[in-house]
């Protein structure tokens, strides 16, 4: 294409001085970006007064897609459904049956864990869920992981708040404006979830690794005693989440530990509840900061 | 005459006779649909790597590269501040990162004032793949080979969808100098 002649300045001082002002304003806007940037890396939480009121507008808009969406898979779950029921129902039924088994077996134990901890004076750990909502959008263009969720500071939610959804962990609570909130998924590569293995006491943490898997890293090293296949669930530490919640399912082997999958993928969830800090006090006097990152002064510990 | 070929007098810009460009529609147009595709990105959910391109910012280059002299140079600032408010970069790296885009873009544009599709497809192609490198080091995220591996997706699907912004541009481009209001 011909360039425009508009835009040759020639010998008009009008033009250039403009074409020169245009120049000097990109600078100074790139300079100021740059100062931005460096203290919002320094100081994450700087600018949330201004993030926090442009979610609250679009929340509602994501809402409407959240709808949509889960009608989609919906629709996408039945038509799949078709091709595979006369197998599926065999061994459903097989399932069920022991399944039926099974709970009951957890029934009994939980009256005995009822009993136990009524014994220890332990408060009881069915706590209403603070809200329940959908994950209205999320950042999807960007290498951070974070979704946004349709309530905020209005119906009680709090920074730090763990959000579940029907099958397990899915993040928790970073920002929080009034009608909306921000979440810190697991899959970020800044969040890191202190895991037990189901099975037994082995403890480990989830790191994100920023492409959907999650890094497992065993506190005690050693020889690996993970096996592909292991279920992790939350162990409780930290005072952010609450024990015995699904978080993955460990699909690689490494030295250190291995590479699990999430339970709770948070692109196929529907509705997710926010749910009480666990232990605030343990928060608290952990002094966790807004970012789940250690410093170098605590790496070298 | 005009009952013989009614397009006689007008032009793909609508009737030449008492009708005039609406100023609303010739400066809102080009701002408006980058501000609208800084904000499409929100809706999707992806919980699991970031595969929906950059699309503000394609968007930005697409109306620089198409119609220069349309964006002022230092549109960088105001636009890349509202693409921070929504695409989870911390605030600041939009602003940056836009506004060295526009200098770029200008300066490559004095340097080879006389281009093709193919090679403005290209230029389209490095500074969006160099866009989503660099936010991905401001983003403030631990950089990793995975998460490197995680936006490749999203790099090959910026570049692909060139074309298409490039066409809605020209759409955008042929409403926005429509001749919408009528005089007297």
């Amino acid at each position: 294409m011909a360039p425009s002649s508009k835009r040759r300045t020639g010998f008009s001082k009008k033009q250039q001085y403009s074409v020169f002002t245009g120049y000097l304003f990109a600078s100074l806007g790139a300079l100021l970006g740059l100062a931005l940037l460096a203290l919002s890396l320094w100081q994450p939480s700087t600018f949330q007064p201004l993030r926090g009121p442009a979610t609250d507008a679009v929340a509602p808009v994501g809402e409407a897609t959240a709808v949509v969406r889960s009608g989609r898979q919906s629709v996408w779950g039945t038509i799949t459904g078709y091709w595979k029921a006369g197998s599926q129902n065999a061994s459903l039924r097989r399932e069920v049956e022991l399944a039926r088994i099974r709970l009951a077996e957890a029934q009994a134990i939980e009256v005995e864990n009822r009993r136990l901890k009524a014994l220890l004076d332990l408060p009881g750990e069915n706590a209403e869920p603070v809200a329940t909502t959908r994950l209205v959008g999320s950042t999807s263009s960007s290498s951070r992981r974070f979704a946004y969720i349709g309530k905020g500071s209005s119906d009680g939610v709090e920074i730090g708040m763990p959000i579940h959804s029907e099958r397990g962990v899915v993040g928790r609570v970073l920002e929080v404006a009034r009608g909306s909130a921000r979440v810190l998924l697991l899959t970020d590569s800044e969040s890191v979830l202190p895991i037990r293995r189901a099975s037994d006491e082995t403890v480990a943490f989830a790191e994100g690794r920023g492409d959907g898997l999650l890094r497992i890293r065993l506190i005690n090293l050693g020889l690996n005693p993970l096996e592909v296949g292991d279920v992790f669930v939350t162990s409780g530490a930290g005072g952010y989440y609450r024990p015995g919640v699904a978080v993955a399912i460990l699909d690689e082997l490494t030295p250190d530990g291995g590479i699990a999958r999430l339970v709770a993928d948070s692109s196929a969830t529907n509705y997710v509840t926010v749910e009480e800090i666990y232990e605030p006090e343990a928060v608290e006097a952990a002094g966790v900061r807004a970012r789940d990152e250690l410093t170098e002064d605590e790496l070298r510990d | 005459m005009e009952r013989l070929a009614p397009s006689a007098r007008s032009d793909p810009y609508g009737s030449r006779i008492n009708r005039t460009r609406s100023p609303i529609r010739e400066y809102c147009t080009p701002y408006a649909s980058i501000m609208v595709a800084s904000l499409l990105p929100v809706l999707f959910l992806a919980g699991v790597m970031p595969f929906i391109p950059p699309l503000g910012f394609l968007f930005l280059i697409g109306w620089r590269i198409m119609r220069p002299g349309v964006l002022p140079l230092w549109v960088g600032l105001p636009l890349g501040a509202f693409d921070d408010l929504f695409s989870g970069q911390p605030f600041g790296s939009g602003i940056l990162l836009w506004s060295l885009t526009m200098i770029a873009l200008e300066a490559l544009e004095s340097r080879f004032p006389w281009r093709g599709f193919w090679q403005d497809w290209f230029t389209a192609g490095l500074v969006s793949t160099v866009y989503i490198l660099v936010a991905m080091v401001v983003s403030g995220a631990t950089i990793s080979l995975p998460l490197l591996f995680a936006v490749l997706p999203q790099i090959f699907l910026s570049i692909l969808i060139y074309p298409i912004i490039s066409r809605i541009v020209a759409a955008l481009d042929q409403f926005r100098l429509s001749r919408s209001r009528r005089i007297g």
